[in-house]
């Protein structure tokens, strides 16, 4: 579970930096999925009818994030093989998908922004919503996502939020908001962190100077660098991969944590969004458009869809399912769970109050140089 | 390299036949070295003339940028700063390894043997299992200061951990062996006739030791330095973990070029500074050797 964590939410990491994408904030996004709509005209008739046992499926997905007997399940319940390539990083399912020759990959699970990019660039099918009816057990939120509203290409896979983990036995006052970890009193130097890896760094203080976590606004990152300067003047430590561990040891007592991350099964420790807002991030189910087994790839994504399914990875892997149907089934199953788990309880308005990130293209720059230039003094 | 082929047809075939076995023996390693050092290399020193690609990767259109990034004070000071660490952390090696070579080599066989192996045995260890040990001994709630709290030295924990110095203990920690090997290997074949040699005509042992067996080590102890400076220059787990990610070394700027900032072609074009600050410390280790240990050295 923690590898599929790490691997997870490495690469999440990474989109900060890169995809040339003109659009900033959610304002632009409606007109991303409207535009990304248009290569769908063109687009073969699906046969609902397909005899699908003459398909197959390639997917890619990162590792132990699907149940390891998926494809015997698929092969049983829908009759067709299912192969499963694994990547590291959402960079690695690119390197294999984005070509414009048949990878040879049919469904592909990519965070929401590279869903969005591989959209832009005209690689991905457009959704049939009729071979999918399992849609319909998705939550209504789950088309609100910025990157895809409506599903055109893509469906929501996970989704979540970051907030403040902490020690309720080793913070004097629960924390509030994102100041609280940005000057935290003087009893707690040492033993705050935050994570380093760019939009997650930034993060923090943009929230709480109240500007948007996408903004490329060259005068609010000088604020947003000397508030982070500040703290780490303070004596703030950063951590992208340990602070659970460190929170359970008491090594740390306040982080800055995703939150499927945070080990709420400890009843020591917390898991809160802070009262100025945070983000929202969603892993995504994407068909390629030079698939050849589009009516199994649909089939699959349906199967997916299904609770008894769906399911499997709010339980296993403690992350929010955007799927109500099966969101309902882990609270009949294994009430305990959740209540052990705060942040899976987190309903999707609530989720929804966060912000997409959205790749900031070119500016993304911008936010790997605040990154070093943090990091770099001393 | 196949011997003396000139103006002598006829011991060609003889000749050849050598070449053909030492290519059987040469070849499994050779080739490995070719496919998996040299072409990616090669590969990565092509990426430092290109754009960045919009999932990382490159875009073939040549640029001088990279280049020209390199010496942004921002990502000039960060290499510089590794570059004292790594030195720093280097002298230390030396200090310590030093005296520690010279004990192990002056030991019984059998002593001489045991010494050894506890020198390497630390690399029987996952590397980062042994940096997060020193987590384990220093952190607040650690082995270190709840000893120190319980015996009642001190009432609150310090915090060792988290800055330079951690993070020079760990590349320390990490690099030592490979000062002390060296440096063994060199003391311990040097002539024990030469040392008495130089007590019979009068020298003090301090003597001695500064005018025979220093210079005659030089060899050795420049091989030390290179050897425990390169890999601390390229580190970037230590300034994580025991550094809590406050501070950035060239390793840490690379490794975040390929992974966070998708940026393959700066990374590359660090990656290659790097390599050509590396090659130069070769030569000049390779240069002070002759100049230094002589001949003596390079035969012995």
């Amino acid at each position: 579970m923690s590898r599929t964590r790490y691997t997870r939410r490495l690469p999440a990491a990474a989109i900060a930096a890169g995809l040339v994408l003109a659009l900033a904030a959610c304002g632009g996004s409606d007109s991303t999925s409207a535009d990304g709509a248009a290569p769908s005209a063109a687009t073969d008739q699906l046969n609902p009818n397909a005899d699908l046992t003459k398909q197959s499926l390639d997917i890619t997905i990162w590792d132990g994030y699907s149940p390891k007997d998926l494809p015997q399940r698929v092969k049983s319940k829908l009759g067709f093989d299912v192969k499963i390539a694994i990547h590291d990083t959402n960079e690695a399912a690119m390197a294999r998908v984005a070509t414009n020759t048949d990878s040879g990959i049919d469904v592909a699970f990519v965070s929401g922004q590279y869903a969005q990019a591989l959209n832009e660039q005209g690689l991905l099918e457009p959704l049939h919503p009729e071979l999918i009816p399992n849609l319909a057990n998705l939550y209504p939120e789950a088309s609100q996502l910025s990157f895809d509203k409506g599903n055109k290409f893509s469906v929501p896979y996970t989704w979540g939020t970051t907030g403040i983990c902490y020690r309720t036995d080793l913070v004097k006052a629960p924390p509030t908001s994102w100041n609280d970890i940005l000057t935290p009193p003087d009893d707690l130097k040492g033993k705050v962190t935050m994570m380093t890896t760019e939009r997650w760094l930034a993060l923090p203080a943009l929230k709480a100077l109240n500007y948007s976590i996408n903004t490329t606004d060259d005068k609010q990152l000088a604020q947003v660098k000397e508030s982070l300067l500040k703290a780490k003047q303070w004596g703030m430590l950063y951590d992208d991969t340990t602070f659970g561990a460190k929170l359970e040891k008491g090594e740390a007592a306040m982080v800055e944590a995703w939150d499927g991350w945070c080990p709420t099964t400890n009843p020591k420790i917390k898991f809160m969004v802070p009262k100025e807002g945070s983000d929202l991030w969603s892993d995504t189910m994407v068909i390629m458009k030079t698939s050849k087994n589009k009516e199994a790839a649909h089939a699959f994504i349906n199967f997916i869809l299904d609770p008894a399914v769906h399911s499997w990875v709010a339980e296993n892997i403690l992350y929010k399912v955007p799927n109500k149907a099966a969101m309902d089934l882990v609270a009949q199953n294994d009430k305990e769970l959740l209540e052990k788990n705060a942040p899976l309880k987190m309903t999707p308005a609530e989720l929804l109050k966060g912000e997409s990130i959205i790749d900031l293209g070119e500016a993304s720059a911008k936010y790997t140089r605040l990154a070093t230039e943090i990091s770099a003094q001393q | 390299m196949a011997g003396p082929s000139t103006g002598r047809p006829s011991r060609r075939s003889r000749a050849l036949r050598p070449l053909a076995a030492r290519l059987v023996f040469l070849g499994p390693g050779l080739g490995f070295l070719i496919v998996f050092l040299l072409v990616p290399l090669a590969l990565m020193m092509s990426y430092t003339i290109f754009r960045r690609g919009r999932f990382g990767g490159v875009v073939y259109e040549a640029t001088a940028e990279n280049f020209g990034r390199l010496f942004d004070p921002l990502y000039f000071d960060i290499v510089l700063s590794s570059v004292r660490t790594a030195a720093v952390t280097t002298l230390i090696a030396l200090l310590v390894g030093y005296p520690t070579a010279y004990v192990i080599a002056r030991l019984p066989r059998r002593w001489k043997t045991i010494a050894l192996i506890a020198v390497v045995l630390p690399f029987w260890t996952n590397f980062l299992i042994r940096v997060y040990a020193w987590v384990i001994l220093l952190s607040g709630p650690g082995l270190v200061n709840e000893t120190l709290t319980g015996v009642g030295l001190i009432d609150k924990p310090i915090q060792f951990l988290y800055n330079e110095g951690t993070i020079v203990t760990g590349l320390l920690y990490s690099y030592l062996p490979l000062m002390i090997l060296p440096l063994y290997a060199a003391i311990e074949r040097l002539d024990p006739q030469l040392r008495e040699a130089s007590a019979n005509l009068g020298a003090r042992p301090a003597r001695t030791f500064a005018s025979v067996t220093l210079p005659l080590t030089v060899p050795g102890v420049l091989t030390g330095c290179v050897f425990v400076f390169v890999p601390c220059l390229g580190n970037f787990v230590i300034p994580e973990i025991l550094g809590g990610g406050r501070s950035i070394m060239a390793g840490n700027l690379i490794r975040d070029q390929f992974l966070k900032a998708r940026d393959w072609p700066f990374g590359s074009t660090l990656a290659l500074a790097v390599i050509a600050v590396l090659i130069v410390l070769l030569f000049l280790q390779a240069w002070a050797s002759r100049a230094y240990g002589g001949t003596e050295g390079r035969r012995a």
